[in-house]
């Protein structure tokens, strides 16, 4: 990738690309057994960064920041915040 | 071209308006304010195709030009003082987005105290804000720097934002004989504006200045000082460019009876008239004296400097400005690119005429006489000396 003279984005919803991932500290995980798809994260979480599975809610993790709105949120205790390790 | 009797402001704004820009943005502060209010009579009397944008602050005025400037067309402005100081952080926000925008810039102190004359922190303290910056020691170097620096500045191996600064009063409201060149002269030598990357086209809609992470944004910053370092060449070919069409020739560092000089004064601004004639007189008493002007602050001319350092055993550096708590900025810049020198002159830096304080040939003589002592014991005992201080009002 090269970057633009002046910083220019020449293309129109390309806020996709960039990966926010990196900034996080702390990952949500979901408990399969636990949701109950009752989508509440997925309404709340700021990055719409939580897709709607086939089977619980599932994390972008490309995109998710780890603010960890959703599992304060989640009334099921659903997701777990776990430290992000190498 | 035609010899015409004005003063530096309306050689900035003629200069400007020879350049045919297409927005002028600017809001009114003394020692400046008759650029803009030249500009707006040749607006209104349809003498210049252009927008004229009233506003309400300098931050404000710099802002409608780096818009104007990022749909494709060319835009000046003019400021001083704390209207520079107002339009700091947008000075980032122009040269980032790699937008030639050309301001004029009269040189007044800062306050406090308020103090409307002039020195020139304002403009070195905008020295590490990514702008070309040219000094005029008179109003013929005025007019022809703007051209010259819309030139330099949209060059494709540049764009990078220009300022020209000339001195309070001693230029902005004095009237001297400028020849100013015919539209078409300058026509032949500025072509008109091409953006390359910065413009707007609603079919095909960009961002311009957009988010630099830490994944990006030193990339960024390294172009920038790419791009300054590739503009020491395209300055050099402008200048001369220019001196064939107009056949004035202007250089980064001019030098005036420096080739033999055992002392040599460092200097910039409209001082270096006053500089040339004590060092004609110095030169009569058979003192080797001899001046070295900045017309180019940014990029820092350091290898023009070396060239011209390797002769003299004192460099008198003289600056209208001081970065409080160490010296001043063209003394800083001189000596960190003199440090590659195998043999380095003596250095002294000599700070004078802040906040108007009168500048006369006096000055110089004591200033070279300062240095003829360094001379003699071949070392500098005090590297900062003050010119013209009066130390009995020191509390």
């Amino acid at each position: 990738m090269k970057i633009s003279i002046g910083a220019r984005v020449e293309e129109a919803g390309s806020s996709i690309k960039y990966k926010t991932g990196g900034w996080r500290s702390y990952r949500p995980v979901v408990n399969k057994d636990k949701c109950t798809k009752c989508w509440l994260c997925y309404k709340y979480c700021p990055d719409a960064a939580i897709e709607k599975g086939k089977d619980c809610a599932v994390i972008d993790y490309d995109h998710c920041k780890g603010c960890g709105v959703c599992a304060k949120e989640c009334k099921f205790e659903a997701i777990e915040m776990v430290p992000e390790v190498k | 071209m035609a010899w015409r009797i004005i003063e530096g402001n309306q050689a900035l704004a003629i200069g400007a308006k020879l350049c045919r820009p297409k927005v002028i943005a600017s809001y009114p502060i003394t020692p400046s304010t008759h650029v803009p209010e030249t500009i707006s009579e040749f607006v209104a009397d349809g003498e210049l195709k252009a927008d004229f944008i009233n506003v309400e602050s300098e931050q404000s005025a710099i802002s409608a030009c780096i818009g104007a400037q990022a749909t494709g067309v060319r835009t000046f402005t003019a400021t001083a003082s704390q209207g520079l100081a107002l339009m700091h952080e947008m000075l980032y926000i122009a040269s980032g987005m790699r937008l030639p925008i050309v301001i004029g810039c009269a040189n007044r102190a800062l306050s406090a105290p308020i103090n409307i004359w002039c020195d020139h922190s304002d403009t070195m303290a905008e020295r590490d804000a990514g702008w070309l910056q040219f000094y005029a020691e008179n109003n013929q170097e005025a007019l022809d720097l703007v051209l010259q620096a819309y030139k330099i500045a949209e060059n494709k191996e540049v764009l990078l934002p220009g300022m020209i600064a000339i001195d309070a009063y001693t230029l902005t409201h004095t009237f001297e004989r400028v020849d100013v060149p015919s539209q078409a002269e300058v026509d032949r030598f500025l072509p008109p504006y091409k953006p390359l990357y910065a413009f707007l086209d609603p079919e095909k809609p960009i961002t311009q200045g957009s988010f630099g992470t830490p994944e990006h944004y030193m990339e960024f910053k390294y172009s920038q000082q790419k791009a300054m370092e590739a503009s020491k060449e395209i300055i050099d070919q402008v200048f001369k460019e220019f001196d064939g069409k107009f056949k004035r020739r202007y250089h980064k560092i001019e030098k005036y009876k420096a080739d033999d000089a055992e002392i040599l004064l460092l200097i910039m601004g409209s001082m270096s008239g006053t500089a040339k004639d004590a060092v004609d007189r110095l030169r009569e008493k058979g003192i080797k004296v001899g001046l070295a002007k900045f017309t180019v602050f940014r990029p820092f001319p350091a290898k023009e400097l070396i060239e011209i350092a390797k002769r003299p055993k004192v460099l008198a550096v003289v600056d209208r400005n001081i970065s409080l708590g160490h010296k001043g900025a063209l003394f800083s810049d001189a000596t960190s690119a003199l440090a590659s020198m195998e043999r380095r002159p003596l250095t002294v830096n000599f700070i004078i005429g802040l906040g108007g304080r009168d500048i006369s040939p006096q000055n110089f003589y004591e200033i070279v006489e300062k240095s003829e002592k360094i001379l003699k014991k071949g070392k500098v005992e005090k590297e900062l000396e003050w010119i013209g201080v009066k130390k009995e009002m020191i509390p």
